[in-house]
C-alpha cells in the first residue's frame, strides 16, 4: 500500500474540504483498501469519516425513509421497516458480499463501489477505467462477467453492486453536500455516468462532494423481489440479476418498477420495457416481448454472449413469479 | 512520536522506531517504494498515528503507521497471532474478529480507524481447559483439518449465532418478517464468508448446530 496522510474527519465542513483538496473519503473501507493493497486506487490523502452522525434510518414525513450514507449493509438489510415494506431491497443486501463485509460496508461506500472487472484490477494489463487512455483488455479478454448493455468502445466493465439495483428499482434518490454547504439531490441514474470516452468517470459527483444519504419514497403496492443469477450459491457477483415491484389490478399489471444488475457499467433501468407491460394481462409472450425490447441494442463480447439469453430467462422468470403471486 | 500534520491528521509512510516490528502492510510493497521510504528514512522521522483500542478486555493504545491493517496490528504489534492472514483480501474470512461485537474481515480495515473499539479476537473467546461451547463443539466434531481457518470460523459463528438470536434473516430465510431456523442451507450462507481449504465444511457446520442447540 502506498503511503498517504490521514484524517479523522470531526464534521461533514472539513470532511468535504479536505476531500475538495484532493482527499479521499473512506468510510467502512471493504473495496478500497481491497484495491489500495493492490495499488489500482492510491490516494495520497484519506479522510476518515466514520465519526461522522450519519448512521441512522429515519422515517420521512411521506413515509419513506433516509438511510444515512454511513448505515452499514447489516443494519440496513435488517431493519425491519426495510423488510417489511421494501423487502428488495433486504433481499439485494442480503444477497451480496458476506456476513462479515456486510457488517463494515456501508450504504455511501457500496454505491461508489468499484467494477470487478479482471483487468481493472490487473495492473499489468491495459485499463481506461484505471488508466485513461491505456485500452480496454477486456473487450477481446476474460469477459465473462462484463456488461452487455450501455458499454462503449472504451470499456465493458459492470457495477458490481446489488443493493443499488434494488435501490434504483424503488426510485431511491441519493442526497449530497458539497465543500461550500450546498446540497442536493440525485435520483440513481442521475447519479452514474455512462462510460463513453471516460470510464474514469463512473458519477456526477464533483470532488468534496459527500454522500449524507439515500431517500426511499414511501413503499408502493405490489410484489417485490430480488432474483440474483452468479456461479455459486453465496458470496459471489451477480451475473444478472433483476429487482422487481409488480403491481397487479383486476388481471392487469399495473406496476412494473424493473432495474437489472451484472448487465451494465450501471443499476439499469429501460422506461421503455415497463411502459410496455404495464396496463397488460401478464403473460409469456408479453414477457418475451418485454425481454425483446431490453435487450435490442444488448451486445456480448464473446465470453460473455450467455449473459443475454440469461437476462431474458431471469427477467421472464422473475414477471412470472410476481405477477402469479399477485393473482393468489 | 506522532507527526502532528493537523487536528486529527497523520501520515504514513514513515520509519518505526527501532525494533518494531515491520508491518505487514508493506511486505511486497518495500521495493516499489524504495526511494520513498529511503527519502523518509534520511528525514528519519515516524509518522505514526495513536490508536486506543479494548483488545479481549484489555486497552490497548498503539502507534502505528496508518497503512496498519487492523490485522496486522493485532498480529505483529501485539503479539495475538490467533487470527490468521489468508488471502488478506476480505475473501477467505481466516482474519475475522469481532469489533463491537460485530464479525468483520480485520484484513480489510485500518487499525486507525477503531479508535475506541472494543475488539474480540479469539484469544478472548475461550482457553485451553475453558473452551467455548463452539470451540467444543469444533472438536467433538471434527470441525477442521489443518486448523488454519478456525479461529476466522469460530469467531465469525460466534457472532453469527447473535445474529441469529437477533433476528437477522438470510439470503436463504423465506420469509423476512420471521425467525430462521438453523437448517444446514441457513448456517452454510451464514458462513459462506469463512472458506475452508481442507474443505471440512460438513463437520464445521455440524459443530455450529450442535452449539447452537446448547446454547438455546
Amino acid at each position: 500500500m502506498r503511503p498517504f496522510e490521514y484524517t479523522r474527519a470531526q464534521s461533514t465542513e472539513t470532511a468535504t474540504r479536505d476531500a475538495a483538496g484532493g482527499a479521499m473519503f473512506i468510510a467502512g473501507g471493504t473495496n478500497l483498501l481491497d484495491l489500495m493493497k493492490l495499488e489500482v486506487m492510491a490516494p495520497a490523502e484519506l479522510v476518515d469519516i466514520n465519526r461522522l452522525e450519519l448512521d441512522r434510518i429515519e422515517e420521512t414525513e411521506d413515509g419513506g425513509l433516509r438511510i444515512g450514507a454511513l448505515v452499514t449493509n447489516s443494519d440496513l438489510a435488517n431493519d425491519t421497516r426495510v423488510r417489511r415494506d421494501w423487502p428488495v431491497l433486504s433481499r439485494a443486501l442480503l444477497a451480496g458480499a458476506s456476513g462479515q463485509l456486510r457488517n463494515k460496508a456501508t450504504t455511501g461506500g457500496n454505491l461508489l463501489q468499484r467494477t470487478r472487472c479482471l483487468y481493472f484490477y490487473d495492473r499489468a494489463m491495459a485499463c481506461n477505467k484505471r488508466e485513461p487512455g491505456s485500452g480496454c483488455s477486456a473487450r477481446e479478454g476474460f469477459n465473462r462477467i462484463l456488461a452487455i448493455l450501455g458499454t462503449s468502445e472504451h470499456c465493458i466493465a459492470t457495477h458490481p453492486s446489488d443493493m443499488a439495483v434494488a435501490m434504483r428499482a424503488l426510485d431511491a434518490v441519493v442526497e449530497t453536500v458539497k465543500d461550500d454547504g450546498s446540497t442536493r439531490r440525485l435520483n440513481l441514474d442521475d447519479l452514474y455516468l455512462l462510460p463513453g470516452d471516460r470510464p474514469d468517470r463512473e458519477t456526477v459527483l464533483e470532488p468534496g462532494e459527500l454522500i449524507t444519504a439515500v431517500v426511499l419514497p414511501a413503499p408502493v403496492a405490489g410484489r417485490q423481489t430480488y432474483r440474483k443469477v452468479r456461479d455459486r450459491a453465496s458470496y459471489a457477483f451477480a451475473l444478472v440479476s433483476v429487482a422487481g415491484v409488480v403491481a397487479m389490478e383486476d388481471g392487469r399489471i399495473t406496476r412494473a418498477d424493473l432495474a437489472f444488475g451484472g448487465v451494465a457499467p450501471k443499476p439499469w433501468r429501460d422506461p421503455q420495457v415497463e411502459a410496455l407491460l404495464v396496463g397488460q394481462t401478464p403473460s409469456e409472450a408479453l414477457f418475451e416481448k418485454a425481454a425483446d425490447q431490453l435487450l435490442a441494442e444488448a451486445e456480448g463480447f464473446g465470453a460473455n454472449d450467455f449473459k443475454l439469453p440469461l437476462t431474458r430467462r431471469t427477467l421472464v422468470s422473475v414477471l412470472t413469479e410476481l405477477t402469479q403471486e399477485a393473482r393468489t | 512520536m506522532p507527526i502532528i500534520v493537523g487536528p486529527n491528521r497523520f501520515r504514513s509512510g514513515g520509519m518505526l522506531p527501532q525494533g518494531s516490528p515491520l508491518p505487514a502492510a508493506t511486505y511486497g510493497t518495500l521495493h516499489a517504494y524504495h526511494g520513498l521510504l529511503l527519502q523518509d528514512r534520511i528525514n528519519s522521522e515516524t509518522f505514526p498515528v495513536q490508536t486506543h483500542l479494548t483488545i479481549n478486555g484489555t486497552q490497548q493504545r498503539l502507534e502505528l503507521d496508518p497503512r496498519t491493517t487492523l490485522l496486522d496490528a493485532l498480529r505483529h504489534h501485539l503479539g495475538l497471532t490467533g487470527s490468521k492472514k489468508g488471502c488478506d483480501h476480505g475473501q477467505c474470512g481466516a482474519c475475522t474478529v469481532m469489533v463491537n461485537g460485530r464479525r468483520i474481515n480485520s484484513c480489510l480495515t485500518l487499525a486507525c480507524m477503531h479508535d475506541g473499539d472494543e475488539v474480540t479476537t479469539i484469544e478472548g473467546i475461550g482457553q485451553p481447559g475453558n473452551l467455548s461451547d463452539l470451540q467444543e463443539a469444533f472438536v467433538s466434531e471434527d470441525g477442521f483439518q489443518c486448523g488454519y481457518c478456525t479461529p476466522g470460523q469460530i469467531c465469525s459463528a460466534t457472532a453469527m449465532l447473535d445474529e441469529v438470536r437477533s433476528g437477522w434473516p438470510s439470503h436463504v430465510t423465506d420469509d423476512l418478517t420471521g425467525d430462521a431456523a438453523l437448517t444446514t442451507e441457513e448456517i452454510s450462507e451464514r458462513m459462506s464468508g469463512n472458506l475452508c481449504r481442507c474443505a471440512a465444511y460438513p463437520n464445521i457446520v455440524e459443530a455450529i448446530r450442535k452449539a447452537a442447540e446448547k446454547t438455546a
